[in-house]
């Protein structure tokens, strides 16, 4: 694979001998260009993002004003799914679970990563293009049918999958138990299976890419963290996507052929069904042993983006370089042994229930170290407050408010009240789903100059920031409340239940959060868009950045340079340092005669 | 139409904040001609100012929510293990307020102190091991602190002594309803498998077995005070959790497998509705339903009962369509009361012998049916797990 890469070095070090004309096909379809990959992968996740949202906007607007007809619900879901503008009560559930399938995987997985690694790996380690352009063009175009094939499954005549993200049989397997286990279930199914193959070349790619192809100086302890973490979160991948995958195999199999891998001893609409001696326990195990590594797969593309914007941006040097990297290799090592405090309820034995509270409080410290990291690099900086700075340090105070509450829930004991409660949603969605946006949000604010050669409107930027920044406080914080008053997730409607009338008036305000919320992300999408066309022209380096996609030309060329690669000299971290003019000091600058290395 | 109507509105709104900063971007012209997209003084100021206004929002909100919404957090935990439970979640939720209020604090503070000014440069202080060493071990040994108080409250609820008298219950799920069955006066429940199922046999007791004879199959969940009760927890289709939240207990119940969790129940359900949270609770809820009953009978409907306290068993794992209302009530009672509850209520095998009865006139039919499944070899492969018994 690196004699790919090694190729394409070969063929502009002699200066563009062979011109290949690239037609509008090779050029913006089936690109096998990195930098035009990575803009399908963001374009493609910003639409399944639209989708996910609007989910979320529907079913938050039926738990605020449960069985209340909405013109809208029956405008989008149909006469059949919201019959007289009242949604349905499994469509409810078949909007909770496609939301969370498309959020979690479509969007902050392949969106973020999918965009990103693609963008930066070659471009900040100083490669022509990745190890394989054809895989990497492979990767993008199954991610591609497989959010087709999601979107179909939406129009079903059962209607989509509608047992929750987390897809645990037997629900998932028995169309009698739900409509939405039928056909829906099917597609869930193949969608997900194309999109881990797709995961799968993407991240075997960045692996390759990363160890093999980076330029002459650039030394795995001179590699910017963004580098890291696209790394480390491709090695997740590897180990864990293949699980799900199994899984979903076996699913498909006790569906469609009968085998009993997961079923046993049910008795479904006055029969008894054939399944004997398989467990829903086992497909928990298998689910989480990869949905558990999943949320950092998630997370540090995040952290890895916000590690770099706010040295950047802070005209610093991010403190503790090899803690940073030292706590992401921590937290990718924990990962693969935590999945069980997902399952403390589940009829474990309550034995790995303590193994798995201890592995999980530990995951705490390299989360702790990598938050206080962060706060330190802010102090006594110079900050430029962008908006991609912003948002960055939106993700520090929603990943730490969020990521607090892991340790209720890591907490074996503490878990039995509260699991599968609101509490639950406000702390992932606090810690993994807001954060994660954060660091897509800031990643395209600071890289769109790099994407399109233009510039993002900064006062939309900021009007985006403060107002989702106000609103998901708005949305989640008060989910804390409602939990810790026992009321479970998934609910179509709380008005069963006498008990909770009182959380009534909460749900209103939170769903109108999430409605103030979601449309100004409206702002962000009207800037985007408009800026890729009519946006101010970009200078080459206007973060006055160190690393070394700011040395390529604003216009994207087959390659990257047009000439040499550039050697690395130093670290990307040398920002205001002693003994140099301007603040920033590029990796592409050899250290001057004398010149120290100051940190280490 | 009306989604038309919202399309445009939205649309007009979009442009509206357009306009607004195209208004805002004209104001500046004057000054100095900085059109950059790249944040200058200015914005460093209003931003700082901002991230120390955002501080103040999230403290105020935070405050704001603990009175206005703190009384809705679960009271007075109804179960012997509950005392410990809310002791350490209380200990947990203390730490985490405090560390998030010194973090946010200085996250923000940071964001406003250091923003960024013209003339100034940034300290280039790369890395300090003495501090990464202090806010790695401080994590470490709170940690250490926790995970013990954690490990040792879930071996105590989690491991259960069955040298103790204890009552086994059987928690049986299905969707969308629960049902219980007491062992009986032996305290012994029957071998049970879904393939027994038939007519009034809901749960699937094996009646060859000598046990299940004075099995009692029930739909409400009476639980004597002071005595520990083992649930025996068991699904008919798919995944269900049994949630009983005021008890701070939680399992799930898994098709193909019995799981397990015992309690020991402290407050009947009349002390429970006489405790002052639960009073003022109860009148709140109240208030709003008859807000409801009103605004319901203006449109012709019937009104809302008036509520009353009642330990509840809710499912809390996503089960299907109706996963909404599935629910059991639970009376906690004094012995005595709890005994002559269970007296009056029939024995499964007496109830079968009734129900036969009363379809004697086609005794035929009704054998029939009965054939297939007495016949049919039941391998009963239901595992046990979920919570170890002590030895």
């Amino acid at each position: 694979m690196s004699a790919v890469g090694h190729d394409i070095n070969h063929e502009h070090d002699h200066g563009h001998e062979h011109h290949h004309k690239d037609t509008f096909i090779t050029k913006y379809i089936f690109s096998i260009d990195h930098k035009m990959i990575a803009k399908q992968y963001l374009i493609t996740g910003i639409v399944m993002g639209i989708i996910g949202i609007v989910m979320s906007l529907l079913f938050r607007m039926q738990i605020a004003w449960p069985e209340e007809s909405f013109k809208i619900f029956n405008v989008l879901l149909g006469d059949k799914f919201a019959p007289g503008g009242v949604m349905r009560n499994d469509i409810y559930l078949a909007l909770v679970t496609i939301h969370g399938t498309i959020m979690v995987f479509f969007v902050l997985t392949a969106g973020l990563s999918g965009t990103f690694s693609n963008l930066l790996i070659p471009l900040q380690i100083g490669a022509r293009d990745m190890a394989s352009g054809f895989m990497n063009m492979v990767s993008y175009w199954l991610f591609f049918l497989s959010s087709v094939i999601m979107i179909i499954s939406l129009f079903v005549e059962s209607g989509p999958a509608s047992a929750g993200w987390t897809i645990y049989p037997p629900l998932s397997a028995l169309p009698q138990a739900i409509p939405g286990s039928g056909t829906g279930m099917t597609l869930w199914l193949v969608s997900m299976a194309i999109f881990i193959a797709s995961s799968l070349m993407g991240s075997l790619n960045y692996v390759v890419t990363v160890i093999n192809l980076r330029t002459k100086g650039m030394s795995m302890t001179r590699l910017p963290l963004t580098i890291w973490a696209f790394f480390i979160t491709a090695v997740i991948g590897i180990v864990s996507f293949p699980v799900l995958l199994s899984a979903a195999l076996l699913l498909i199999f006790d569906r469609s052929f009968g085998t009993s891998f997961f079923l046993s001893d049910i008795f479904i609409s006055g029969e008894v069904l054939h399944y004997q001696g398989g467990s829903p326990v086992l497909f928990e195990h298998l689910f989480w042993f990869l949905g558990h590594p999943e949320v950092y797969i998630v997370i540090l593309p995040a952290m890895g983006i916000t590690s770099e914007i706010i040295a950047t941006n802070a005209r610093k040097p991010i403190f503790g370089y090899r803690a940073m990297i030292t706590s992401i290799l921590a937290i990718a090592f924990l990962s693969t042994i935590v999945w069980g405090h997902h399952m403390f309820v589940s009829g474990m034995n309550p034995f790995l229930g303590s193994v798995f509270t201890f592995t999980t409080l530990l995951i705490a410290i390299p989360s702790a170290v990598k938050a206080f990291n962060y706060i330190t690099t802010l102090w006594k900086g110079n900050l430029q407050l962008n908006p991609a700075m912003l948002f960055c340090i939106g993700f520090v105070s929603t990943f730490i408010t969020g990521g607090l509450t892991g340790i209720i829930l890591g907490d074996s004991t503490l878990d039995i009240n509260v699991h599968d409660t609101y509490f639950v949603i406000a702390h992932f969605h606090l810690v993994m789903g807001i954060s994660a946006l954060y660091g897509m949000f800031a990643g395209i604010y600071h890289w769109f100059p790099k994407m399109f050669g233009r510039m993002m409107n900064k006062n939309l930027g900021y009007i985006h920031f403060w107002v989702t920044a106000v609103c998901a406080y708005g949305v989640f914080f008060p989910m804390h409340f409602i939990g810790m008053a026992g009321l479970p997730r998934r609910y179509y409607t709380n008005t069963a239940f006498p008990l909770f009338d009182d959380l009534a008036d909460v749900n209103v305000l939170i769903t109108m959060f999430a409605l103030i919320g979601a449309a100004f992300q409206l702002v962000f999408l009207w800037n985007f868009f408009y800026s890729i066309f009519k946006g101010q022209r970009a200078t080459q380096n206007p973060w006055r950045s160190n690393t070394l996609e700011w040395t390529t030309p604003v216009e994207h060329i087959h390659g990257n340079w047009p000439g040499e690669i550039p050697e690395v000299y130093r670290w990307s971290y040398d920002y205001s340092k002693p003994g140099h003019d301007e603040d920033f000091v590029p990796q592409n600058v050899p250290m001057k005669p004398g010149e120290e290395q100051l940190h280490h | 139409m009306t989604g038309l109507l919202i399309l445009i509105v939205v649309v007009l709104l979009g442009v509206a904040i357009w306009q607004l900063t195209k208004i805002f971007d004209l104001t500046q012209v004057g000054r100095v001609a900085d059109k950059s997209e790249i944040a200058n003084e200015k914005d460093n100021n209003v931003n700082g100012y901002l991230m120390f206004g955002f501080l103040g929002f999230i403290y105020i909100f935070t405050i704001y929510s603990l009175l206005k919404w703190g009384h809705l957090v679960l009271g007075t935990p109804a179960s012997e293990h509950g005392k410990d439970y809310d002791n350490l979640m209380m200990i947990s939720m203390v730490l985490i307020f405090f560390v998030q209020t010194i973090t946010q604090a200085l996250l923000h503070y940071f964001a406003f102190k250091y923003r960024g000014q013209k003339d100034t440069k940034a300290l280039y202080f790369a890395d300090n091991d003495k501090l990464e060493f202090i806010w790695t071990i401080i994590p470490v040994i709170v940690l250490a602190g926790l995970i013990l108080y954690g490990l040792y409250a879930w071996t105590n609820i989690m491991f259960v002594d069955e040298e103790e008298e204890v009552i086994y219950v059987e928690l049986y799920a299905k969707q969308f309803s629960w049902e219980a069955r007491y062992g009986g006066d032996d305290n012994a429940l029957g071998k049970a498998n879904v393939r027994f199922i038939e007519g009034i046999n809901t749960v699937g007791v094996d009646m060859s077995d000598p046990n299940a004879q004075d099995d009692k199959i029930v739909n409400e969940l009476h639980l004597p005070v002071g005595k520990k009760v083992v649930f025996k927890i068991r699904s008919q289709d798919v995944l269900h959790s049994a949630y009983m939240p005021h008890f701070r207990a939680q399992m799930n119940c898994v098709p193909g497998m019995v799981t397990q969790f015992a309690f020991t129940p402290t407050v009947t359900t009349d002390q429970m509705r006489q405790d002052p949270a639960i009073v003022e609770k109860v009148a709140n809820i109240n208030i709003i339903r008859a807000k409801k009953s009103a605004e319901l009978v203006a449109k012709g409907e019937t009104a809302l009962d008036p509520y009353t306290f009642d330990y509840l068993l809710l499912c809390n794992k996503i089960c299907g369509p109706s996963h909404y209302n599935m629910q059991m009530k639970i009376v906690v009672e004094s012995e005595a009361d709890y005994k002559k509850w269970l007296k009056e209520k029939p024995t499964l095998a007496s109830a079968i012998k009734d129900a036969n009865k009363a379809a004697a006139p086609a005794p035929a039919a009704a054998s029939e049916a009965k054939a297939p499944a007495a016949a049919a070899p039941v391998a009963d492969t239901t595992k046990v797990l979920a919570q170890v018994v002590k030895k």
